[in-house]
């Protein structure tokens, strides 16, 4: 923590800020700083630490200072890190929070998580070197090579080490993935194979047949070609959920007017399960099925592409009767009004509204104010 | 395994249709089936293996999961597309994107009065990791971007705007054409932009400039300050940096009136 100086935190002329992150904590070395809650700040050529409660306590480390850095997992209790490992501080260094420090690394430990990008965006910096380019217009002490010699050289070593273990990991892991993928592209031409034949009728597929295939193609996720004549991609599976939904949704529904977004939908199913979470394809296809089910819903498309589940029982007339209704008492509404009038979701409210005026009872008065609907008098 | 039309004469007909096959040294596709059933067996066996290995470097490292993705994306196979899928079921990467997706429909919902349904991914992805809590994974901008693509099946508009080297998230159907889209990334720079700017930048005529701002306020996306010096600003709540807004909570936005 020695590296760090104190600073104003504003940014030099060819200086731009790349990325922030809050609930940041340091660390010298292994022991914890008193700096343990501020923001850091990744620019073109520093990295800023600000206390978040005083704003004046503000310290830097300039980019170039900077050997080499990786990720600390996060473990029970404990938040993940980036440990960044630091050139000796110059002999004319400005004053900074440390005098000394016994440690030649720091970390920065993301309590309120944002480690992923921040690493991302570091790793991005240190490549590009744009500091090198720009020189900031005060200029930061860059360390040079020469003074650190011998005392260098221990430390990268054993950081060199632990690079090429990584690389090795990450490569074999890399070939494991590749691996995997060979098995399941060979599927898929398979797979494309058996779509053509389908297609061009050859051979005699029975029904069960093309039902089996395609749970084969949903287990692999690989997209089904041959959907269009049958309920979607139907399989057993989507069938069942069908019918999940079904006994799920109804009370919802109800409370509801009748009607949810299919997004509303999604949301409320996933909340309630909690793990083995519907895809929103999974939802998607279960929801084509109802029709053919016999299930009272019903999966509906709006003309501006939202798409919503709504009771079959819905009866569309009554509900744009209601709709002028409430209209011609207020003498206007708009989507907003309409919503909090009738406790639906404003995204529902205006369809609802627009699909009353796409019949011609309503009319519309379209301002920068705001879209506003007017009983149709003509 | 049934087989349609049991007469004699499709039997007849059935063989010479083997026959034909045979000849061209076709495989029929029920053959082809049957062997999809073995191979997806065989499959099924190296991706638990790999799962012993991986699931849990798959779960923590987001530069893993990018590459698990593009190798899935390159060889034609969608990971995400079903919760009932081998690599949901077994690596239990379904279950990390799905439950994101809820959370992005979540925010994007209770900041919509606000922004109009725009939203930069900078914002949303902070927005997200707060709301994840503590505990939670840490999520990249990138696994951001694949929950929401898988979204879009279900309808409601949900799109990604180029901006300034990032994107802006749309999550209501609001018709955003190329003009409106060339307006929202000149006005990235300051959060705002007026007709002179436009004009100045883009060579339109007034009137055209006028149409794309008229369109933007009144889907909300946009609101007018004309109290400005100068041309009249038209400001987007959407690129409004967290440090000069005042910080709303989800609980607090949606406690508020639209």
């Amino acid at each position: 923590m020695d590296r760090f100086v104190w600073s104003n935190g504003l940014l030099e002329m060819n200086e731009t800020l790349v990325i922030q992150q809050r609930g940041v904590r340091l660390y010298d070395g292994e022991e914890k700083a008193k700096l343990d809650a501020g923001v850091v700040l990744l620019s073109t050529h520093r990295l800023i630490w600000r206390d978040i409660k005083n704003h004046e306590c503000c310290i830097a480390v300039p980019l170039s200072q900077i050997v080499f850095f990786e990720e600390q997992a996060a473990g029970i209790g404990k938040s993940a890190k980036i440990v960044v490992h630091l050139h000796p501080a110059l002999p004319n260094k400005d004053p900074g929070p440390y005098q000394h420090s016994k440690f030649s690394y720091i970390k920065l430990s993301f309590k309120e998580h944002g480690q992923i990008e921040f690493y991302r965006r570091l790793t991005e910096e240190m490549t590009q070197r744009r500091w090198e380019n720009t020189p900031a217009s005060q200029p930061i002490p860059t360390a040079t090579g020469s003074q650190t010699g011998r005392t260098r050289a221990v430390g990268i070593v054993g950081i060199e080490r632990k690079l090429e273990e990584k690389r090795k990991e990450t490569d074999k892991n890399i070939s494991e993935v590749r691996d995997l993928g060979q098995g399941a592209k060979e599927m898929v031409e398979l797979s494309r194979s058996i779509a053509n034949k389908i297609k061009e009728k050859q051979g005699d597929i029975t029904e069960d047949e093309t039902i089996r295939f395609k749970s084969y193609l949903l287990s692999m996720g690989i997209a089904n070609p041959v959907t269009r004549e049958t309920h979607g991609s139907g399989t057993h599976y989507h069938m069942q959920l069908a019918k999940q939904l079904a006994d799920m949704l109804l009370a919802p529904l109800q409370e509801r007017g009748g009607m949810m977004a299919l997004t509303e939908v999604y949301c409320l199913m996933n909340r309630a399960r909690g793990m083995e979470l519907l895809s929103p394809e999974d939802l998607v296809n279960a929801c084509k099925m109802f029709e053919s089910l016999k299930l009272p819903l019903r999966l509906r498309v709006f003309d501006s592409g939202v798409m919503v589940v709504q009771l079959q029982s819905h009866n569309e007339e009554e509900m744009i009767a209601s709709a002028l209704d409430n209209v011609s008492e207020k003498g206007s509404l708009t989507s907003e009004e309409f919503a909090k009038l009738l406790g639906l979701s404003v995204l529902l409210a205006k369809e609802r509204l627009l699909l009353a005026e796409k019949m011609g009872h309503l009319c519309r008065d379209d301002s920068v104010e705001g879209l506003r609907f007017y009983p149709n008098l003509f | 395994m049934h087989r349609r039309g049991v007469g004699a004469g499709a039997i007849a007909k059935k063989k010479l249709a083997e026959a034909k096959y045979k000849e061209r040294g076709t495989v029929l596709a029920e053959d082809q089936i049957i062997q999809m059933s073995k191979q997806l067996e065989t499959f099924k066996t190296h991706l638990e293996e790999f799962a012993s290995k991986h699931k849990q470097e798959i779960r923590k490292n987001s530069q893993f999961r990018v590459q698990f993705q593009e190798m899935c994306a390159t060889i034609g196979v969608d990971p995400l597309a079903s919760g009932k899928g081998f690599w949901s079921e077994m690596l239990g990467v379904g279950d990390f994107y799905y439950e994101l997706g809820v959370q992005i429909i979540e925010v994007c919902l209770a900041l919509k009065h606000r922004n109009g349904g725009l939203i930069t991914l900078d914002e949303l992805h902070q927005r997200v990791l707060k709301g994840r809590g503590k505990f939670a994974q840490d999520v990249s901008q990138d696994d951001l971007v694949r929950a929401i693509k898988k979204l879009k099946a279900m309808g409601n508009g949900f799109g990604m705007i180029p901006v300034g080297g990032s994107y802006l998230v749309q999550s209501v159907p609001a018709e955003l054409n190329m003009d409106h889209t060339v307006v929202l990334q000149l006005a990235e720079k300051k959060g705002y932009v007026t007709v002179g700017e436009i004009k100045e930048s883009l060579k339109w005529e007034r009137e055209r400039a006028g149409h794309v701002l008229e369109h933007l306020l009144k889907e909300g996306l946009a609101w007018l300050d004309t109290q400005a010096y100068g041309d009249p600003q038209y400001w987007l709540p959407a690129l409004f940096s967290e440090l000069s807004a005042r910080d709303i909570t989800p609980d607090e936005a949606s406690q508020m009136v639209p």
